[in-house]
């Protein structure tokens, strides 16, 4: 039986797809598949992380709204006036911040310990961050004043948008690297603390830095992913046209299913060969060195392997693939909108799919983020159907508005349930690891 | 007279907001840190806890000033605390009971209570969206200024004036009797005690024969006292929406992180820590340095270091450079 449970769970979850596409439609299907795809990466990314090495970080939300600005930066319309004005200033006045925070890291071993340390740290801390904010300001105003209705960003490289998901993945790695190199080798809660800490931080700077992003503004690329097209320039190709009039299809609902199923396929293409690159890793000396270290650090050590070393990599690995997703999803939305990135949805639901599908299991990961993505979304068109049946018993009348509202604190509730209970009574998953 | 002035700018807008808001956040540190210091892990659902206790609290004070019960000038939120406390406790304590003994029993690594916090934390969060919705509340009645701007005005002859809202001086001795009273818990009491011995040394404490269940069940109690008043004390000074209370998760941590993690004299100390430098970064010191230097001086800039915008990333930087440089906290924690 248990060779069968692979199969057996993924057929019931195309089942799912397959009803939900016959009984509602084909579009919501398909948009409830991207996101399940987009969710399973990013899963698997939390998988690295806590399945293979037993991390916790809060703070996947961050990752993935790096991942956004990587690709908003490399495919939004350029802004030469808005750089020209003061793009320069800015680049310099962080290079000059981060100059000097890795001087003082690097003198702080350096220098006899005791109260004038300190006092000399805050200090240099003080009067660095005012020559900091002297560079940065009037180059931040120059920017933001060019053309602020439309631009007032230092705007994007104009390239195609599936070039921006590596940078997206970089950057995610590289705030990971700060973080992890903080608080790993600490106690564990500290890297838990942490990474809330930076997420928090990440979309205060999306969403008040108009400079970088356009902030609330919303901040939208010039390009689709290669190689999807634009429903509009699908709906007057002729090629386009000769098909869906041979098959006696409607060519506004036939471009958009297959601009979805595009999108599907390429997304498909990252996370098989994202799955291959794990298990190849997984079951090579290096999995099952990072399994050693989960499983009992203490003899890790012994055995000669740099635990905290190891840790920071996986951390890193894992936030990247996080980051990864996160650019593909901001270039399948179009634009970044930093009010979108809630720490529930991006965070926590990354989570329960993780721990539901399987710790330390890929095609767990997998299989967790479609089945999960599936019911957050599917609660939308299902939710309040049931509960109109549920609270028609009651006594008074209950509203279409009060509804909605019932519902969606309903869905909280229950996602810390299933989480729970999955902790506790299948901590395995359903999908164990091996 | 203009030494006067800016010291009374200084106090108006920095100090006082400070004090209060640091009272605040001593108080969430010390549950945090209490947690820490008997179960071992950080508690994530510790503002959904404050913001769960302080919605009872609302209700309570809703349902007291509908049959006419007051405190004169004191906020009505008082008489409702035992209550909301009281409520609240039975709930953690269920909370125990239902998640974390099982971990506690088996010995699971802490990460994973972490884990089950997050949990509770979102069952907590939709329930207090359920019982009193995402709007804002404001519940703060009695008496609206302990120090009245004007009266000030007029006693001192100053420029500048000088408001002590009712709500912040309710705060700051509320959190001072609070204080006071755990302190000689911890120091005095049997069952204080016993938590400190369980805290430093649990298997120690086992063999001298202490109940570890009851232990717990006492630091939970007291948690989730201070909770509520954190929150209520807040909800009272600033206003009352849930949301606001998970974000106030990462200056508390900070707090409790800065103090040392697990000592409680730390966590009040860090919460002042945190409280006065967000004030301090993200006061624009434009009014008060008009005073001390001549005008020209000034420039056009508020003299402002962070945007208010930016305020959790002052906790988060201090949080930072703490676990840099010492990462056992100011009173060497765990």
């Amino acid at each position: 039986m248990s060779q069968y449970r692979t199969p057996i769970l993924f057929g019931g979850v195309a089942l799912l797809f397959i009803l939900t596409g016959v009984l509602q439609s084909w579009n919501l299907s398909l948009s409830i598949l991207t996101m399940g795809l987009l969710s399973a990466i990013m899963a698997m990314g939390v998988n690295m992380q806590w399945g293979y090495a037993g991390l916790f970080s809060t703070g996947i939300v961050g990752s993935v709204a790096l991942g956004g600005l990587g690709v908003v930066l490399v495919a939004a319309k350029p802004a030469p006036e808005g750089l020209a004005a003061g793009g320069w200033g800015i680049v310099a006045a962080l290079i000059f911040a981060a100059v000097g925070i890795v001087a003082a890291v690097l003198a702080w071993p350096r220098m006899k310990p005791g109260r004038m340390r300190a006092a000399l740290l805050v200090v240099y801390l003080i009067v660095l961050f005012w020559v900091y904010r002297t560079i940065l300001d009037p180059a931040v105003t120059a920017v933001e004043a060019n053309d602020p209705t439309r631009a007032g960003n230092i705007g994007g490289l104009g390239w195609n948008a599936i070039l921006g998901w590596p940078v997206g993945a970089l950057f995610a790695g590289l705030a990971a690297w700060i973080i992890g190199k903080i608080a790993l080798g600490l106690r564990t809660d500290y890297l838990a603390i942490a990474t809330l800490g930076i997420a928090e931080i990440v979309l205060m700077v999306l969403k008040n830095e108009d400079w970088l992003a356009r902030g609330v503004k919303n901040l939208g690329i010039e390009s689709r992913p290669w190689p999807v097209p634009y429903e509009v320039d699908l709906q007057v190709a002729p090629w386009f046209l000769t098909i869906v009039q041979d098959w006696g299809l409607n060519p506004t609902t036939a471009s958009t299913i297959l601009v979805k199923l595009l999108y599907c396929g390429l997304f498909t293409l990252v996370l098989l060969a994202l799955v291959w690159m794990s298990e190849r890793a997984l079951h090579s000396p290096w999995g099952r060195m990072m399994r050693a270290i989960r499983d009992n650090e203490v003899s890790a050590a012994a055995m000669g392997k740099n635990v905290t070393r190891r840790h920071l990599q996986i951390f890193i690995i894992g936030s990247a693939v996080v980051g990864l997703a996160g650019a593909m999803m901001t270039s399948m939305d179009g634009q970044i909108s930093p009010g979108s990135y809630q720490p529930l949805r991006y965070t926590f639901l990354i989570w329960i799919m993780v721990i539901v599908g399987g710790s330390g299991n890929n095609w767990g990961s997998v299989l967790g983020g479609l089945l999960i993505g599936w019911l957050y979304l599917a609660v939308e068109f299902l939710g309040p159907g049931i509960l109109r049946h549920v609270v028609s018993v009651l006594p008074f009348p209950v509203t279409e508005d009060s509804l909605k509202d019932i519902s969606a604190h309903t869905r909280l509730i229950t996602l810390g349930v299933v989480l729970l209970m999955v902790l506790r009574f299948s901590p395995k998953g359903l999908l164990p690891e091996r | 007279m203009d030494i006067l002035n800016a010291f009374v700018a200084f106090l108006n807008f920095v100090f006082v907001p400070g004090l209060a808001y640091g009272s605040q956040l001593a108080l969430g540190a010390l549950g945090v840190t209490l947690i820490f210091g008997v179960l071992r892990f950080s508690n994530f659902a510790h503002g959904d806890t404050m913001a769960f206790g302080t919605a009872f609290v609302i209700l309570f004070t809703w349902w007291f000033k509908s049959m006419g019960i007051s405190a004169g000038p004191l906020p009505t939120a008082l008489l409702a605390l035992p209550f909301g406390i009281a409520v609240t406790a039975a709930f953690v304590l269920g909370t125990d009971r239902v998640v974390y003994r099982f971990y506690r029993q088996k010995k699971a690594a802490p990460i994973i209570l972490v884990i089950a916090s997050a949990g509770v934390m979102f069952v907590m969060n939709g329930l207090v969206r359920m019982i009193i919705g995402t709007e804002e509340q404001n519940f703060a009645d009695g008496a609206r200024f302990l120090l009245e701007p004007k009266a000030f005005k007029e006693w001192s002859g100053l420029a500048e004036p000088l408001a002590i809202k009712s709500t912040a001086a309710v705060t700051v001795v509320v959190a001072a009797i609070c204080v006071a009273a755990l302190f000689w818990f911890l120091q005095r009491t049997r069952t204080g005690k016993s938590m400190r011995a369980f805290s430093d040394n649990e298997d120690l404490a086992l063999l001298s024969g202490i109940n570890p269940d009851r232990v717990v069940q006492v630091t939970w109690i007291i948690a989730a006292a201070l909770a509520v008043i954190a929150g209520t004390l807040y909800g009272l000074d600033k206003s009352y929406r849930p949301f606001i209370y998970f974000t106030l998760l990462l200056p508390i941590f900070a707090a409790a992180v800065v103090g040392g993690l697990g000592s409680p004299l730390g966590a009040i100390a860090g919460g002042y820590i945190i409280a006065f430098s967000e004030v301090i970064f993200t006061n624009a010191w434009k009014k008060v340095a008009g005073y001390l230097l001549p005008a020209d001086w000034l420039g056009d800039g508020l003299l402002q270091a962070l945007s208010t915008d930016y305020k959790s990333a002052v906790s988060f930087s201090i949080l930072i450079i703490v676990l840099i440089f010492m990462p056992t906290g100011i009173f060497k924690g765990k």
